[in-house]
């Protein structure tokens, strides 16, 4: 069950398929009972939730419990079992294949690998998205560019290999990238991660100005809490292939749910386990069986 | 007895769902024909794959070529035909050793490299974020490389047999001092424009397409991880070769029949 806080916001979708249509002028995305499952694992059970228009929303949940998964959801990259997925009110699942690639020309996508293009420099890797969408002359192309480059401060780096750059840094290219052509939806996947102090500040101011100054809205996956809590408009908490928890991001400190405030404070202990499922670690230990 | 039934029958379908995979694969490539924008993309794979194979096609051309012309010239002149030399490394060359001999080394040289970079592309994530990105990496990536060596093995097999007739002749005729009238007038009156040279063409074609086929498909649908790549190169060598021995003997059969 959602243990949601507000009372506008989505229940476990009973009975209200109707009224989806009517709804998604205000929300971008809308996700309806998803369920997936990967081998033998459960990643999704009848997930439900609705992402707004402009805003910044997190995604946040223990490591496995199918965050990356969820943005391949809805990029369409990954098909669920059974669900749907609503995006601008179209259902992701039943785009043809060039419906498809239609559709994520509106997306941006920050992987949680850097996924460069190995095989063309930095300036070639933010270019391209332009150059194969766009018919835009090349002085155009380059300025453009350079300032996607030194928004994420790597102007000077766009002659370099991406095998020449640190893994921090090949990470703001491939954001410089993904907001190539300023598109209505990025979507970042665990974007602080390998980030010093500063340019996580930078990341952070970067993810609001595209927000303010666009209307970009921007689904954000991350484990850092501070920086969540600092920069998103609404949070979801996942487990168990569910939403255990969803508000804005200060209510969410004090929800009512242990699981939720767990998460939300960083207690190692209480009902979400950390560990993988396991036998105990003394019975590991202790056992013969190499 | 059963066990082995099952796994047998398990390891065909396997198979043959790989071969489904590669066909859909083939087909969405291939299916809409190359545009303009496209052709820059070719190009640059028949460089990469065509004309980066040059210099094993050249060394391996011209010793082959020189040790037939050695092997025909001591047999041929026990009964003093040393002229026809000529002919029958032509012949021998435009038939059967052209394309197969090019095909095998294309599938070391070119199609191993193939698998690999796209296979590094998948594991690298580089493929997925093109689709998120919008660009289809059946038309950016795999039809370029279909292209590509289906343009250059062709082409790579009249270099290797151009190459090889070179190395016959510098064997034969200035090393062990076969007549080159009798060298190339012999040549010029046996050869036939198809059955020699248009149905050794015709392997060519077919083993190019087939090769770089396999080399793509092996990459694009390797488990992405180090022992997926690695296993998948090897496969497009192992299969591309055992293919090629193989198709080469039917399309003999085939195109010169009536043996018997
Ligand atoms: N290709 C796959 N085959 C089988 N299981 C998979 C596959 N991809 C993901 N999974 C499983 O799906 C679950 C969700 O994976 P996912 O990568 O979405 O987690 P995540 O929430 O992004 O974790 P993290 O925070 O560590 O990145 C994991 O338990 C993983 O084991
Ligand atoms: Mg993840």
């Amino acid at each position: 069950m959602t243990e949601s806080l507000g009372p506008d916001t989505v229940g476990s979708g009973a009975g209200s398929t109707g009224s989806v249509n009517a709804q998604t002028a205000d929300y971008l995305i809308e996700i309806d009972d998803l369920c997936l499952m990967r081998g033998e694992k459960v990643v999704f059970d009848h997930l439900s939730l609705k992402v707004p228009r402009g805003g910044i929303t997190a995604v946040m949940g223990p490591s496995g419990t199918g965050k990356t998964t969820l943005l391949r959801v809805i990029g369409g990259q990954v098909r669920p079992d059974s669900g749907a997925v609503y995006l601008n009110g179209k259902d992701v699942c039943r785009m043809s294949r060039s419906e498809l690639f239609e559709a994520r020309r509106d997306i941006g996508m920050l992987f949680q690998s850097s996924a460069l293009f190995t095989d063309i420099n930095v300036f070639e890797n933010v270019a391209f998205p332009m150059r194969v969408h766009t018919d835009l002359p090349e002085d155009t192309i380059r300025d453009l560019v350079i300032m996607k480059l030194n928004a994420v401060g790597l102007r000077g780096a766009r002659d370099l290999m991406p095998s020449q750059l640190s893994g921090g840094r090949a990470r703001r290219v491939a954001l410089a990238r993904a907001i190539a052509l300023d598109p209505d939806l990025i979507m970042y996947d665990e974007p602080f991660t390998g980030q010093d102090p500063i340019s996580m500040g930078v990341i952070l101011t970067l993810i609001r100005q595209l927000n303010e100054a666009l209307g970009t809205s921007s689904l954000l996956v991350s484990h850092d809490i501070h920086e969540t809590v600092n920069i998103a408009d609404y949070v979801f908490v996942l487990a168990d292939g569910k939403v255990i928890g969803e508000g804005p991001p200060k209510a969410l400190r004090d929800h009512p749910s242990r699981r939720v405030t767990q998460f939300m404070r960083g207690d190692p202990d209480g009902p979400v386990p950390f560990h993988y499922p396991a036998d105990d670690l003394k019975y590991d230990l202790l056992s013969e069986d190499v | 007895m059963e066990h082995v039934l099952r796994r047998i029958g398990a390891e065909t379908l396997r198979w043959l769902q790989g071969l489904g995979r590669a066909t859909m694969m083939w087909a969405m490539a291939v299916a809409r024909l190359p545009r303009w924008s496209d052709v820059s993309l070719i190009v640059r794979q028949v460089y990469n794959i065509g004309v980066l194979s040059v210099v094993i096609i050249v060394l391996s051309g011209f010793a082959i070529g020189a040790v037939i012309a050695l092997q025909f010239y001591t047999q041929l002149a026990r009964f003093g035909a040393e002229d026809a030399v000529g002919v029958g490394l032509a012949l021998v060359l435009l038939r059967e050793l052209g394309p197969v001999v090019t095909a095998l080394l294309f599938a070391g040289r070119a199609g191993s490299a193939i698998t690999a970079e796209i296979g590094l592309m998948k594991t690298t994530e580089q493929l997925s974020i093109m689709e998120m990105m919008g660009v289809d990496p059946l038309r950016r990536i795999v039809a370029p490389r279909l292209w590509g060596g289906f343009i250059s093995m062709p082409l790579l097999t009249v270099l290797f047999n151009t190459v090889a007739i070179y190395g016959g002749v510098v064997v034969g005729i200035h090393w062990l001092g076969a007549d080159p009238g009798g060298f190339w007038s012999g040549m010029q009156n046996t050869v036939e424009l198809w059955q020699d040279l248009g149905k050794g063409m015709v392997k060519a074609v077919v083993f190019g397409l087939v090769v770089t086929w396999i080399a793509v498909f092996q990459g694009y649908d390797c488990e992405p991880t180090a022992e997926g790549m690695g296993l998948a190169t090897t496969r497009t060598v192992v299969m591309s070769s055992v293919l090629v021995l193989a198709m080469d003997f039917f399309l003999t059969l085939l195109m010169y029949g009536d043996f018997r």
